[in-house]
């Protein structure tokens, strides 16, 4: 275990010396990988695919129906605790297998670690993962970016629609290799659609009913909601 | 790039005197003054260009000097609609739900290269030119614009207004959208305003 991958636990940080420096002269690949790729391959053994270290930071291959699992056990691991999901995303290359690649950031801030997961889908596989809604809240929303862009369900979630485009919204999934630039539709068909989407749909009264400030709504709009009232199309 | 649908020119020469009574023409004359020296913006800012806008109406430059020192961020108290910024698709019935709100006298100066043709965003989110939405009575080119191009824009609506006669029948005639499209100008004028121009002729070059 390299130094830096020493647990900084509370209480210890304050004892330790030197403060940690940025790490320089990372090798461009085979540097030292993160311990808990082989925790994972000790834990999960089959379901665990190829590791790759490129700029010291590791890649970790997993099979896509285990993913909730070896999420939830690396965020509940006394070991490992990768707190903070800091993005997923999906790349799609041009490779007439494997196009589609799901990402997964993780971070354990106790054991500064960075961990990123991947998920190979093949062609005419269902673009379908699990949700780690259940584990990171902050998943919430980069899932619904990343069916938006790439139409991958996650299975579990619970509010799985577009974010960046309007719900109405039907050309497809803009980040897919297939998608030309300027989208299916002639400018005109694509102001058309636009000017005709509600923009007060987003702000539904579903949404509201169930949101954290529905006690600080004002007192018509909670009239309102309660009274039966909706909004959304 | 000439439209298919060409408006009616009807051209006139300004010769108030000639035509109009002197009492109507100094009350014009009034009537625009004070509408051109106390123009009320509505800033509808979504990109960098806004940030130049903030300059103007900041201590250097100052756009108070025009009448222009409240913001009027209520669409119902404006004059004049400041679109600063690339426009989504997305935002399309933002923009023209707030143009809609705002009473007439009303005008609009789009800023900027994004606002007025979409600029360098010629891909699947970005609205091609606000006027596509909501008619525009000032392009101002830039990206951004400097303060001193939004300040000429701005001399330009001036002198805009300072022109307009109350004697004009079609001068405050709200334009309706077709009830069928929700558009104002016809789809073929639409994507034929949208072709791909400049250095965005060259992003298809892939065949995608």
């Amino acid at each position: 275990m390299s130094d830096q991958f020493q647990p900084v636990l509370p209480g210890a940080a304050a004892t330790r010396e030197p403060a940690p420096a940025t790490p320089r002269d990372i090798a461009y690949r085979d540097g030292a990988a993160n311990p808990s790729a082989d925790a994972l391959r000790a834990q999960f053994g089959a379901a665990i695919g190829r590791t790759e270290v490129i700029w010291g930071e590791t890649t970790v291959y997993v099979e896509g129906a285990r993913l909730a699992d070896i999420v939830r056990w690396l965020h509940d691991d006394p070991a490992q605790r990768y707190d903070y999901l800091s993005d997923v995303t999906a790349v799609e290359y041009r490779d007439p297998e494997l196009p589609l690649q799901v990402v997964w950031h993780l971070r354990s801030l106790p054991f500064r670690r960075f961990l990123r997961l991947k998920v190979e889908i093949g062609t005419g596989a269902p673009l379908e993962v699990p949700s780690v809604w259940g584990i990171y809240r902050s998943a919430d929303w980069f899932e619904r970016e990343c069916y938006d862009m790439f139409g991958i369900r996650f299975t579990g979630h619970p509010d799985l629609r577009r974010i960046l485009m309007w719900e109405q919204y039907h050309e497809g999934y803009p980040l897919r290799k297939d998608f030309p630039l300027r989208g299916r539709f002639s400018r005109s068909e694509q102001l058309r659609q636009a000017l005709a989407a509600n923009p007060e749909a987003r702000y539904s009264m579903e949404e509201l009913s169930i949101a954290d400030a529905f006690e600080d709504l004002p007192d018509d709009v909670v009239r309102r909601i309660t009274g039966g009232e909706r909004t959304g199309e | 790039m000439g439209l298919t649908a060409s408006p009616v020119v009807q051209t006139t020469t300004y010769d108030p005197p000639a035509q109009e009574s002197w009492i109507a023409t100094r009350l014009d004359f009034l009537v625009n003054a004070a509408r051109a020296y106390s123009l009320w913006p509505m800033p509808f800012g979504t990109a960098c260009c806004a940030i130049e806008f903030m300059a103007t109406a900041a201590s250097r430059f100052d756009i108070a000097r025009f009448g222009m020192e409240r913001m009027s961020f209520s669409p119902r108290q404006a004059d004049v609609l400041i679109c600063a910024g690339r426009v989504p698709f997305k935002l399309a019935p933002v923009l023209r739900r707030i143009w809609l709100q705002m009473p007439q006298p009303k005008w609009c100066i789009s800023m900027g290269a994004c606002a007025s043709s979409g600029g360098m965003f010629d891909n699947y989110a970005v609205v091609q030119g606000i006027d596509t939405i909501i008619p525009v009575d000032v392009y101002v080119p830039g990206c951004p614009p400097r303060p001193e191009g939004l300040m000429y824009g701005i001399m330009m609506l001036q002198e805009k207004v300072k022109r307009e006669r109350l004697s004009d029948g079609d001068l405050r005639h709200e334009m309706e959208p077709d009830p069928a499209s929700g558009l104002y100008i016809p789809p073929p004028a639409i994507d034929e305003l949208s072709e791909p121009f400049g250095n965005s002729v060259h992003q298809t070059r892939s065949g995608l």
